[in-house]
């Protein structure tokens, strides 16, 4: 047959590295994006890329431990032979992006560089200066511009994805695209589709996320009948400075070169942060976390923050929360040669030097665990099956789901620098599947019948024109936005209450009904931002409500879901046997909340666009799930008891209690 | 009507008369290509530590102008907010730079009481501050821009490179393709090409590129070319480069005004590549010239 027509949505990391080896193994390449790809989401990551290294290998890391902090740090919420093969790919994919011309920092020797990052005890994170996704996203820019000139890619910027078309079959034959520059409709018919197209950090209004974060093109597959998986895990980053358009991203990597996290003892002490002595600061997660320090998981330090500034009132300013990030003990030499990019974006955007007065941060939503539910082929070796057409597919054959819009490998809280790896993995391990897939002796695009494309861009049109005709409407979209962002940033980030996200619903379901009345302010037919913005946003609720709903059901705490009323505190006994049973009770609780909990949720648009969530078995054959104990109060004590039971030289004592 | 600039206005800071402080700004609209362009002014509640983003996005929330008529909403591009992805190029009070890091506060500090915002005049209008750069983009083309790699899969790690090499190309590679270099540069000059009537779509694409081929480079790419021309796999197509460099429109079109470097928002030492590339350029015609 004819080379395979692979229609790629996004050009971020995951699209264009899909779209680069596509490219090479003899597909027909259709790339689509918002934006001009090399302007896509992926330039804002900026701490680096994680992969065992020669270095680390030689005091004791491996793969194994790369797989290990992965499913640990995400509280084994991933399936786990995905990640096992992404971490075994780490030191190829970083050999790779050195090979594209990444300009990777430097040790004087003249090999690459490493920092330490989160969640792990070793340097495994490679580096180029504070922009490390800026320029991974150049290298396979140009990779892909390459391709494109050699005619085996053809780009289609500015366009927007209005849906995949499925045929009788429920298999995906294509997808109604629209220029955003004309507001033409066009059918793109494909041997498959893959979408690479991001988070959905714009449910949340302000976030760290780029403007075309909006999750729309996810939230169209997922009302074609495509499942999301694990909405309700959402990495809120500890450390972003506030803004009014946006919050931006500072990143780990600050703490990752010395930075060290602070409150004055003093509430709102007014004095200038330099003139606070050693004796009257806070360290407060130095002084709970003296493994990891500032360096603990995302979700942890987050949650400390948070708590440090709501519970315990020591915010650095009164009528604003933030906490002090402090470099400016690090030589002002090391700040410039490895954070320059990121000390910048700070001055520029707040007027203070960060390498000479701290700077003030808060948490703000950063990155979506969660996403469009994949499949997987599993290997001998515990990993995936290489060119198996069913990794990445979703649940509707054709179809495919890459890099954050997926679900697949952060489980309930991602580890920095592991998703630059993931996006540029899943986008060069799925290609071979892809083109397999396609090639399979079934019908081609082609040959499929046109009624099938015209019928659905005619529905697509109508949509358009419909939203056009709506000028009498009484609703602002934008005000509507602003208003589903405060409500979500309100009740589903940092801490969930069950009563809270039950009238959040509620509101959501209103929010969507006042949408539907919602006025077009240009109804032109040229560049109109304006119903591009609006049809977004209605396609933003779908996604909030699973995302409410997820976390309403799920009555636990894992990873960046974080319920009070269902937390696990540490041990409060002092006097040691009492102590030791009542770590028995808790590995207990553990155990039954495993049985209960570990397992993927998943949602379904139902009828009426209500999800309808069901769970899901985790694999979690390779390493079995055991307590994430940071920092935990009598931590070590369960431990001991953990340890045992695995040993199998204790009995559950499930009569204790 | 009343609705929407009351939304807009819930967080505007209260002045002494107690009304919101209101931020002045005028606009350059031009409705498509080819269409006149005409002035509008608005007015948007003042927030701290507001930027020009912040402004738009009012704009477009409220869709009235400043003497309360109902008009479009505004369009411009933009993305990443925190420059450094290089959508949001354009003239804010006559200088060319970046929506997202221009503060509202110092540009009244500046330039007193209204923000003028005008879209680049280097690239054809699209619709209002939005503008098309294909033509930034094409000429990363002409110049090979990329690294000849023979395939993406394992061959190990890259090139070993010094500290010192890296630190030299690290800045060039942060150009994020915004298009101010080009904007300020006299010797880039618009080009605008139509579709004819009864042109197909290749056929106006193929006559599109030609036209850009024509014109000047430009100073990102030439610095790209010096980029890629440095690394130790990259320079094994130095003479893809230098052909592209030298052809018409190449290096030798610049014209020393150095505005480029003045106006980059990311600081990179264009004037440097450019007479790294000028330099390299007169080396490659005399070998040329004997490789006859």
């Amino acid at each position: 047959m004819a080379q395979p027509k692979i229609l790629v949505i996004g050009g971020g990391l995951a699209g264009l590295s899909a779209a680069m080896r596509l490219a090479e193994i003899g597909a027909d390449v259709d790339l689509v994006s918002l934006v001009p790809v090399k302007r896509s989401h992926s330039v804002c990551a900026q701490g680096g890329i994680n992969s065992v290294n020669t270095l680390t290998r030689q005091q004791g890391d491996d793969e194994w431990k790369h797989f290990d902090d992965t499913v640990y740090g995400g509280d084994f919420l991933q399936h786990q032979p995905p990640v096992k093969e992404m971490a075994d790919w780490g030191p190829r994919i970083v050999d790779l992006m050195d090979r594209l011309g990444v300009p990777f920092n430097r040790t004087p020797e003249g090999f690459r560089d490493q920092r330490r990052f989160g969640g792990t005890l070793y340097k495994r994170t490679a580096f180029a200066g504070a922009t490390t996704g800026q320029q991974l996203l150049y290298a396979l820019d140009e990779q892909v511009r390459r391709r494109e000139v050699e005619g085996k890619v053809k780009k289609w910027e500015f366009w927007d994805f209005l849906g995949p078309v499925l045929d009788e079959s429920g298999r995906c034959r294509g997808a109604i695209c629209q220029d955003l520059v004309t507001m033409q409709f066009r059918a793109f018919p494909a041997d498959a589709v893959i979408l690479a197209t991001g988070g959905c950090g714009l449910i949340y209004g302000r976030s760290t996320m780029s403007m075309v974060c909006n999750g729309s093109a996810v939230s169209r597959a997922y009302r074609a009948g495509a499942w999301y998986g694990n909405g309700e895990f959402i990495q809120v980053h500890p450390t972003a400075i506030p803004g009014a358009d946006k919050l931006r991203l500072m990143s780990e990597s600050a703490r990752g070169e010395g930075g060290r996290v602070w409150v004055p003892r003093q509430p709102h002490d007014p004095r200038d942060p330099r003139d606070i002595p050693e004796a009257e600061r806070l360290y407060f997660l130095e002084e709970r976390y003296p493994k990891y320090g500032n360096l603990v998981p995302r979700d942890i330090a987050t949650r400390e923050i948070f708590d440090i500034c709501t519970n315990e009132g020591l915010s650095v300013e009164k009528d604003r929360l933030c906490v002090y990030l402090d470099l400016t003990h690090v030589p002002r030499e090391t700040l410039d040669r490895k954070l320059g990019g990121i000390l910048e974006i700070y001055e520029k955007f707040q007027g203070v030097d960060p390498r000479v007065v701290p700077m003030k941060i808060f948490p703000a939503v950063h990155y979506s665990m969660g996403g469009l539910w994949v499949d997987y082929e599993k290997s001998g070796s515990g990993g995936m099956v290489e060119g198996s057409p069913r990794n990445h597919q979703t649940n509707i054959p054709g179809l495919y789901a890459i890099g954050e819009c997926d679900y697949q490998y952060h489980g309930a809280n991602r580890l920095g620098a592991n998703s630059l790896l993931s996006c540029i993995f899943s986008g060069l391990f799925c290609a071979g599947g892809v083109v397999a897939g396609a090639s399979a002796g079934r019908r081609t695009a082609a040959e499929e019948s046109s009624r099938l494309f015209e019928g659905a861009l005619r529905r697509e049109e109508e949509r358009h024109r419909k939203l056009l005709a709506r000028t009498a409407g009484d609703e602002n979209p934008y005000d509507l936005h602003l208003q589903l962002g405060n409500l979500m940033t309100r009740v589903a980030t940092v801490v969930r209450r069950n009563e809270q996200l039950a009238a959040a619903y509620a509101e959501v379901c209103s929010l969507a009904e006042r949408w539907e009345r919602c006025a077009v302010s240009d109804t032109g037919n040229w560049t109109n931002q304006n119903v591009v913005f609006t049809k977004s946003l209605g396609d933003m609720f779908p996604l909030a409500k699973l995302i409410l709903k997820g976390a309403m059901l799920r009555d636990e705490c894992r990873g960046a879901h974080f319920k009070p009323d269902f937390a696990m505190p540490g041990l409060a006994a002092t006097d040691p046997a009492e102590k030791r049973l009542e770590a028995e009770r808790w590995c207990d609780r553990f155990e039954a909340n495993t049985r209960r909990w570990l397992k993927t949720t998943v949602a379904r648009h139902g009828d009426g666009g209500e999800p309808e969530i069901s769970y899901e078995d985790v694999d979690t054959s390779l390493i079995p799930p055991r307590p994430r104990l940071y920092g935990l109060v009598g931590g070590e004590m369960i431990e001991e008891v953990w340890k045992e039971r695995q040993a199998g030289t204790r009995q559950p004592a499930e009569t204790s209690a | 009507m009343i609705k929407a600039v009351e939304t807009a206005v819930h967080d505007g800071d209260g002045d002494a008369q107690g009304g919101p402080r209101l931020v002045r700004v005028r606009i350059l609209r031009q409705d498509a290509p080819g269409e006149e362009s005409y002035w509008e002014r608005f007015e948007v509640p003042y927030v701290e530590n507001m930027n020009v983003i912040s402004i738009l996005q009012q704009v477009a929330a409220m869709a009235r102008s400043q003497d309360g008529r109902r008009v479009a909403p505004v369009a411009w591009d933009c993305n990443c907010l925190e420059e450094v992805c290089g959508s949001c190029t354009m003239l804010i009070n006559g200088r060319t730079r970046m929506a997202c890091s221009a503060l509202v506060d110092k540009l009244l500090e500046e330039d007193g009481e209204e923000i003028e915002l005008r879209p680049m005049s280097k690239f054809p209008v699209v619709r209002d501050l939005v503008v098309d750069r294909r033509r930034l983009f094409r000429a990363l083309e002409r110049v090979h821009a990329w690294v000849p790699v023979d395939d993406s899969y394992d061959h190990g790690p890259g090139p070993r490179i010094s500290p010192e090499d890296q630190e030299d190309a690290y800045p060039l590679s942060t150009c994020m393709s915004c298009g101010c270099c080009l904007e300020a540069c006299p010797q880039f000059t618009k080009v605008e090409v139509t579709r004819r009537e009864d042109e197909t779509a290749e056929a106006f694409e193929k006559r599109r590129k030609a036209a850009f081929d024509a014109a000047f480079v430009g100073a990102h790419a030439i610095s790209q070319a010096v980029l890629f021309n440095g690394h130790p796999t990259g320079k094994m197509i130095a003479d893809e480069r230098m052909a592209g460099l030298t052809a018409p429109g190449g290096v030798q079109m610049c014209g020393n005004a150095q505005n480029c470097v003045a106006v980059c928002p990311k600081s990179i030492p264009l004037t440097r590549s450019i007479a790294r590339a000028g330099r390299a350029a007169t080396v490659w015609a005399i070998r040329k010239l004997f490789d006859r």
